[in-house]
């Protein structure tokens, strides 16, 4: 976005040039964020499929309806950076890098997962690519990203971490002694609401007395803004923006106000909502709205678009494959995490295993 | 060796600590320019500035999840909750992250901290202010926790904790910050996860941990002075891990024993070491296992009742006289038995 102004001031033949340039590299963000905003369809909609195979377990939140703000926010950090989330983390983990395959994998509880299969669809974790976990617990993540600021800050370094979460966290106690914590120490921390106007079935309007959630910022006098996350490169500019504040020391809280086209969890059917929201939903899905944007601007066409979900289709195809391949983790692991110093006495019992070997024997 | 109070201990063991390693900081309310509640961090904003030594809100779960994801990040941050009661409003933070970080991301991420926090009664700060819940932390795998009586160990263990890479709930008592004792100049860490027999004998095992370690050493010294008895006292230091051999292999020798808490004793620290001298020492009682562990009531403010709810030493001479006498029936009827 700096490259725009900057060449605003050049000779008119060159800005023409410019100008051109400048559409061309807009062009082939706006297709690089398609392609991974379709990636990110993709691949939640064949977990969603591995889901209802048995091939996954537990509980599985889709970002589906969030592409658009997922790559936009992730695009704005740098590699070194770092990244807390919640359980609703998939298309994060693809958006910073990680091996699609490897959070399959973890999907499917095996040991090529991210987490070697001990966290699952809600907490994956990659320290290389920097994403340090996504929390199953409600705005649990919220402090600690907030304490991995103070630890960036109290060695003096450039990095930033970005926190992002749903809008029924804002309600949640951690949330708002953390961005006091933020403001009181100004830790380079940047806060994503990431609103997509339900908790699990409940409304923002139903749970927050302040509904326009970045305005919570205030309270702690924290620059904020709101930003549509239906479209990637407004995102992308907004965390830009927020990302710049925090590096320069001080926090930021932005709202990015998104879609939740499905349930809550692959599971949930999500009949609390109107027939006519539910109808309203194809007009708020991200992923559509850039290839129409694609398409009308002319940077693309339907062909060369379907073509490439045929490619993405496929690849998706071996990454489940890999995913199905990859073993389950030994049961002779079972007590290899849970302390990371050894200690004498640490009890390493199967559930029918006595506690001394000499009472059964007796 | 130098004779000091388990306070002095614990404050020398943080200076000696943050001396040693840029990376410990400490932080909690009121540990800076009020220097503690309890005085364990007098002078230490002033050594170290405001960088080390943090004055945080007044925000439990904010503060101690901050000092966790820093550890996540490398940092050694020792957070003061002003008292175990107060740690409840940062459980989540200690037993859904602090404890499940290492295991849950599969050994890629550690978490190097410690909570500093007493517990204890006694001071008539009533129900909300006097109670000894290290139990729910004990329970959670993932986290270690200690429970030093002696000054000596507050300093060992203190540094151990520090310097260990799991998160530690470090258990001091307000009635043993005054209490004496030598420590060694030296840094070494203890080993956490070892109880201590800080006495030998072969007439009754008593074990304790924090202030009933304290109280059960006293006793077994008076008994032994008044009455000749020779009590093995158990000091267990660690919570989790628990040192189940070293219980056991008192009771094989003592063939009694009496435990001593104070936390509530229906599912107690005490019921646990009962039921593990009865996994691993069944054959050898020669009484049933009696524990001494404070009343089940919210503990009342005023004195008559605050001390009737807590376990006294003459409660803990009664348990051991109650049963050895068991032990005297039996030996009257089966024979000499030790
Ligand atoms: C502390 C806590 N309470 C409740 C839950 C159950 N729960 C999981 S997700 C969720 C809704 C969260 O809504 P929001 O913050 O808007 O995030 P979204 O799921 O919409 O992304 C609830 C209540 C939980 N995981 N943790
Ligand atoms: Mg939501």
């Amino acid at each position: 976005m700096s490259d725009v102004k900057r060449n605003t001031r050049k000779s008119p033949t060159r800005t023409t040039a410019a100008a051109k340039a400048d559409a061309a590299k807009r062009a082939e963000r706006l297709l690089d964020f398609y392609r991974e905003m379709l990636f990110i369809r993709r691949f939640e909609e064949r977990a969603a499929r591995g889901y209802t195979q048995a091939l996954i377990g537990g509980y599985c939140h889709l970002n589906l309806g969030e592409e658009a703000s997922v790559v936009g926010l992730i695009s704005a950090l740098r590699p070194t950076d770092y990244l807390f989330t919640n359980y609703r983390e998939h298309g994060y983990a693809i958006a910073r890098g990680i091996d699609p395959r490897r959070i399959m994998a973890e999907l499917y509880g095996r040991v090529d997962g991210v987490s070697k299969g001990w966290g699952g669809s809600m907490h994956m974790f990659d320290l290389t690519h920097r994403l340090l976990g996504g929390y199953g617990i409600v705005g649990g993540q919220v402090p600690l990203a907030t304490g991995a600021a103070l630890a960036i800050d109290y060695r003096g370094g450039g990095d930033v971490v970005m926190c992002t979460m749903g809008d029924g966290t804002t309600n949640i106690g951690a949330f708002h002694e953390s961005l006091n914590i933020a403001g009181l120490w100004n830790l380079p921390i940047v806060y994503v609401i990431v609103n997509n106007r339900l908790g699990m079935g409940t409304t923002v309007e139903k749970s927050s007395a302040e509904p326009e959630l970045y305005k919570r910022g205030a309270a702690y006098r924290i620059e904020s803004a709101r930003v549509d996350g239906l479209d990637p490169l407004a995102v992308a500019e907004a965390a830009a923006h927020a990302i710049e504040v925090a590096r320069a020391g001080r926090p930021y809280l932005l709202e990015v106000v998104s879609e939740r086209l499905r349930g809550h969890s692959v599971v949930d059917p999500a009949k609390y909502r109107t027939a006519e929201e539910v109808a309203s939903l194809k007009d708020h899905d991200p992923v559509h709205a850039l290839a129409a944007r694609l398409v009308a601007e002319g940077v693309s066409d339907d062909v060369t678009l379907a073509i490439l979900d045929q490619e993405i289709m496929a690849n998706i195809e071996e990454i489940s494959a890999f995913a199905e391949a990859s073993a389950f983790p030994d049961v002779d692991t079972l007590f290899d995490y849970t302390y990371a110093t050894p200690v004498p006495n640490d009890s390493r019992r199967l559930p029918g295993q006595p506690l001394f070997a000499t009472g059964a024997e007796r | 060796m130098t004779l000091m109070s388990y306070r002095q201990a614990l404050h020398d063991a943080l200076r000696s600590e943050m001396l040693r390693d840029e990376n410990v900081l400490l932080m909690g309310e009121e540990i800076g320019v009020f220097e503690g509640s309890y005085k364990i961090t007098a002078g230490l904003l002033a050594e170290f500035g405001e960088k080390r030594v943090r004055d945080t809100p007044i925000a439990e779960e904010g503060f101690t999840g901050a000092a966790i994801g820093a550890a996540m990040l490398g940092l050694r941050p020792v957070v003061e909750i002003m008292t175990i009661n107060f740690s409840l409003l940062a459980l989540d933070q200690i037993v859904n992250h602090a404890a499940k970080i290492y295991g849950m991301f599969g050994g890629q991420a550690k978490v190097p901290m410690v909570i500093r926090t007493p517990g204890g009664g006694g001071q008539q700060l009533g129900a909300t202010h006097s109670q000894n819940i290290e139990l729910y932390y004990a329970f959670v795998p993932g986290l270690k926790v200690v429970a030093p009586s002696t000054p000596a160990d507050a300093k060992a263990l203190l540094i151990a904790s520090i310097r260990d890479d799991d998160p530690v709930l470090f258990l001091e008592n307000l009635a043993l910050y005054n209490t004496k004792g030598e420590v060694p100049n030296h840094d070494t860490p203890a080993v956490i996860g070892k109880a201590a027999v800080t006495r030998e004998g072969h007439h009754l095992s008593l074990i304790g941990y924090s202030r009933m370690a304290h109280v059960a050493k006293k006793v077994a010294d008076q008994l032994a002075d008044s009455d000749g008895l020779d009590i093995e006292v158990i000091d267990l230091r660690s919570l989790r891990p628990l040192d189940r051999e070293t219980v056991v292999e008192s009771v094989k020798k003592t063939h009694a024993a009496v435990i001593v808490e104070d936390d509530w004793l229906t599912y107690g620290i005490g019921a646990e070491v009962a039921a593990s001298i009865s996994d691993g020492a069944f054959d050898y009682l020669d009484a049933p296992v009696r524990r001494v562990a404070m009343a089940e009531v919210p503990m009342p403010y005023s004195k008559s009742l605050e001390s009737a709810a807590l376990p006294s030493e003459n409660d803990v001479i009664q348990a051991i006289y109650q049963t050895l006498e068991a032990i005297g029936h039996r030996r009257t009827k089966a024979g000499p038995h030790d």
